[in-house]
């Protein structure tokens, strides 16, 4: 162990007692949900199984993990409390310049590298299921992001917009027919208008009620899809959703197809192609617009809404004005990523827009940081990606057991991560802020010098 | 009128439900302000608490007393949930104080989803079902061929509710305890000052919230005898609703907020539709926070700068 000035002696009686006393923690803890599992036998009955390796196992890993932390962390963390406030390396910063860039060039080529090194065959799977499911994600952590990280609204009840927008293609298209180009937008303004309509009676209340009451309304709106069957066909949900044309020229083998046209061979990868630059064109249009946003006046009362919603208002910003542009705004980004996602799938039904989706989104937004964009779009490319690879990691069945099934711990890790970050780093991995104003140089400042007020 | 009667013993029974679990919402937002959105899914993991010791008594022990089981039960579950209630707000409601103001709600929600999956990983996705504990019921009287009638659970249900917010109220209004609490709810760091431990009175709310947030879970388990993982979530947002409805930090506003929610339920189910029996708790939440934010027993809260 490194002997600094500073450096403090760990109190090795003190470590244990704090082992032992979170061992029967745990062991008070985990004793009847891990301890015993109830099953049901051949005769449907409950019966009780105990699984008392696992729980032993766990409880280790707990007493075990409280002794590496008072013996290896807590050491670490004090000195490094101690260490004088480093300014950022020149690499950071110049990693910083340049990230932006290069994963924007990174993601246009992408279908590409995958093409070349995996062919076609398994290339379809990699940008529809990773690619387009990744952007879709991004696409809505930015949309939320303006919302929550901009505005300052926690808003638990996304999803319910990127429902409506999905609904509106898939009814609209399938009853009168409509383009998807012409639907996208339509979608969006649904979308919108019903922020604007849910918004307007909630948007005066305090930053804890509006979360809840916006979880309410998406409820609302979600029971409301599964009941009224005449429109929506209920749980069963909407099939066979057209799907999109590349501008008129639809993707298949036939006389007037894609392929056809441009006298390439027939491939379904043609569409998944077209779909991936469909939703990175959305995406990049919600960062940009974002962006500029952010420089414009209702950008600036946005951020200022978020700080101190008191001072706000005695500088006569109209709060409730404000506060429904951005949720109005956030609702449209989510109605267009509802309508691509229905014309993506061509199959929606209510399954797909449940709270655990609200949540999901919610907490890509907290762990990249409210208000960063990058940070935002690299938690979704972690959380929604890493559960994509997680799926295909075969030799984790080789450790666990055949029936081990890694996505089932998604949420786990999810849920278990946002109490994790809110305590260690409450801004989000990537913590900085760009500043929209400033007098001489622009410098990017660490987000725990901003203080966020009543939001 | 005697359909009215016996949707009306229906709707207190569920009432007194989600005023159990109300009280832990109201009681912890009095106390540190915090919408605690985790605390239905607290009530879920003591209904799985409720449902280990009960299967351990019945088949492992062989008890065949229901009563007994049933006492046991309870005290187990109260027991085990205080202790998972204790240990969440230690670690992740405790550390925030003096965070953002979204802070400790964000970490809430992420306890939320972690505890329903924690128990959908544990114990498996499906729904868990016992066979009835406790079974038969009184007939009230019989008017036009339909007997209104209150069945032996339901009276356990009250009766078990009535004892245990007699034992509750004397806590709080009577004792040290509740002293110190109602002193932290105005204002902690004077009461810091004048030697009220605050941390500990904290601590201790989070265990009262989850004892009856168990007695709750037990009580649920043996009405429906039925539970799956995802049962915290809609009671959850009642119990909130019912908690708003009777004013947010005011005790008794919470109990008859929660029968006040259990009656709607019912009475919307018998007359109206069953399908939206969720939407019409859930509009009563926005309504209530729209149009009477302070709930009925509730202070205005004024903004301080």
């Amino acid at each position: 162990m490194a002997t600094g000035a500073h450096h403090k002696r760990v109190d090795v009686a003190r470590a244990f007692h704090d082992a032992g006393i979170t061992t029967l923690l745990a062991f008070g803890l985990f004793l009847p949900l891990v301890g015993f599992e109830t099953t049901t036998n051949i005769r449907n009955d409950l019966i009780l199984t105990t699984r008392w390796p696992l729980l032993f196992a766990v409880v280790a890993v707990a007493g075990l993990g409280r002794l590496a932390y008072s013996f290896l962390i807590e050491p670490w963390l004090s000195q490094r409390a101690l260490r004088p406030v480093a300014t950022t390396p020149t690499w950071r910063a110049y990693i910083g310049k340049w990230f932006t860039p290069f994963a924007i060039g990174f993601v246009i080529v992408y279908p590409a590298i995958v093409i070349a090194l995996g062919g076609t065959g398994r290339a379809v799977k990699w940008v529809d299921n990773f690619g387009i499911q990744v952007l879709i994600y991004v696409m809505l952590g930015w949309g939320l992001n303006i919302v929550v990280g901009l505005a300052g609204l926690l808003d638990l009840g996304y999803v319910a917009f990127y429902a409506v927008g999905a609904y509106s293609y898939a009814l609209l298209a399938k009853t009168f027919g409509l383009a998807f180009w012409i639907l996208l937008p339509l979608a969006g303004i649904l979308a919108s208008f019903w922020g604007i309509l849910l918004g307007f009676p909630v948007l005066r209340l305090r930053g804890d009620y509006l979360a809840i009451v916006t979880l309410a309304f998406g409820e609302i709106i979600r029971i409301v899809i599964i009941n009224w069957v005449d429109l929506t066909n209920g749980y069963a949900g909407i099939t066979s959703i057209p799907r999109p044309t590349f501008f008129g020229i639809p993707f298949n083998s036939e006389e007037n197809g894609f392929a056809a046209v441009f006298g390439l061979e027939f491939s379904p990868i043609h569409r998944t192609i077209f779909l991936y630059y469909v939703i990175l064109g959305l995406a990049l249009v919600t960062a940009f617009v974002t962006i500029r946003l952010r420089r414009l006046p209702v950008g600036r009362a946005w951020e200022a809404l978020r700080e101190d919603e008191v001072a706000c208002r005695s500088l006569g910003i109209n709060t409730t004005n404000t506060k429904l542009t951005a949720f109005a705004m956030g609702a449209m980004f989510a109605g267009f990523a509802g309508s691509f996602f229905a014309a993506r799938q061509g199959f929606i039904s209510p399954e797909s827009f449940t709270f655990l989706e609200s949540a999901t989104i919610l907490s890509i937004v907290v762990l990249g940081g409210m208000g960063s964009q990058i940070g935002v779009a690299i938690a979704a490319v972690v959380m929604i990606g890493g559960t994509e690879i997680l799926r295909d990691l075969d030799f984790l069945k080789d450790i666990f057991g055949p029936t081990f099934d890694p996505t089932q711990y998604r949420m786990l890790l999810f849920g278990l991560a946002m109490v994790l970050i809110m305590i260690w780093r409450p801004r989000g991995l990537i913590a900085t802020r760009d500043p929209s104003v400033f007098l001489k140089e622009r410098k990017a400042i660490a987000a725990s010098l901003v203080k966020e007020g009543h939001g | 009128m005697e359909v009215f009667l016996q949707q009306l013993i229906n709707g207190i029974t569920l009432g007194s439900i989600y005023g159990l679990i109300a009280i832990g919402y109201t009681m912890v937002f009095g106390i540190i302000g915090m919408v605690n959105f985790a605390h239905g899914d607290v009530f879920m993991v003591s209904a799985f608490i409720a449902l280990v010791a009960f299967l351990i008594l019945v088949s492992f022990l062989g008890v065949s007393s229901i009563a007994l089981a049933l006492f046991v039960v309870l005290i187990v579950a109260m027991l085990f949930t205080s202790l998972v209630n204790w240990t969440i707000e230690r670690l992740a409601y405790r550390p925030l104080r003096g965070s953002f103001r979204l802070a400790p709600l964000i970490s809430a929600i992420g306890m939320s989803i972690f505890l329903s999956n924690f128990v959908q990983v544990t114990q498996g996705p499906r729904n868990k079902s016992i066979p009835p504990m406790v079974q038969g019921e009184f007939v009230l009287f019989t008017k036009n061929d339909y007997p209104v009638t209150l069945s032996h659970k339901q009276l356990i249900i009250w009766v078990v509710t009535a004892i245990l917010l007699a034992c509750f109220w004397y806590l709080v209004a009577k004792t040290s305890l509740g002293r110190a609490q109602r002193a932290c709810e105005q204002d902690q760091k004077m009461a810091a000052l004048v030697g009220v431990d605050v941390d500990r009175t904290i601590s201790i709310t989070f265990v009262i919230a989850a004892a009856l947030a168990a007695v709750a879970g037990t009580l649920y388990l043996m009405y429906y005898g039925v539970v799956s993982f995802a049962d915290g979530f809609v009671p959850g947002v009642k119990a909130f609703t019912a908690a708003v409805l009777g004013g947010i930090g005011s005790l008794p506003g919470a109990v008859i907020g929660g029968i006040l929610i259990g009656l709607i339920e019912t009475l919307w189910s018998a007359y109206f539709s069953i399908d939206y029996k969720d939407v019409a708790a859930f509009s009563v939440l926005a309504i209530t926070l729209i149009f009477l934010p302070q709930g009925l027993f509730g202070r205005p809260d004024v903004e301080k700068v």
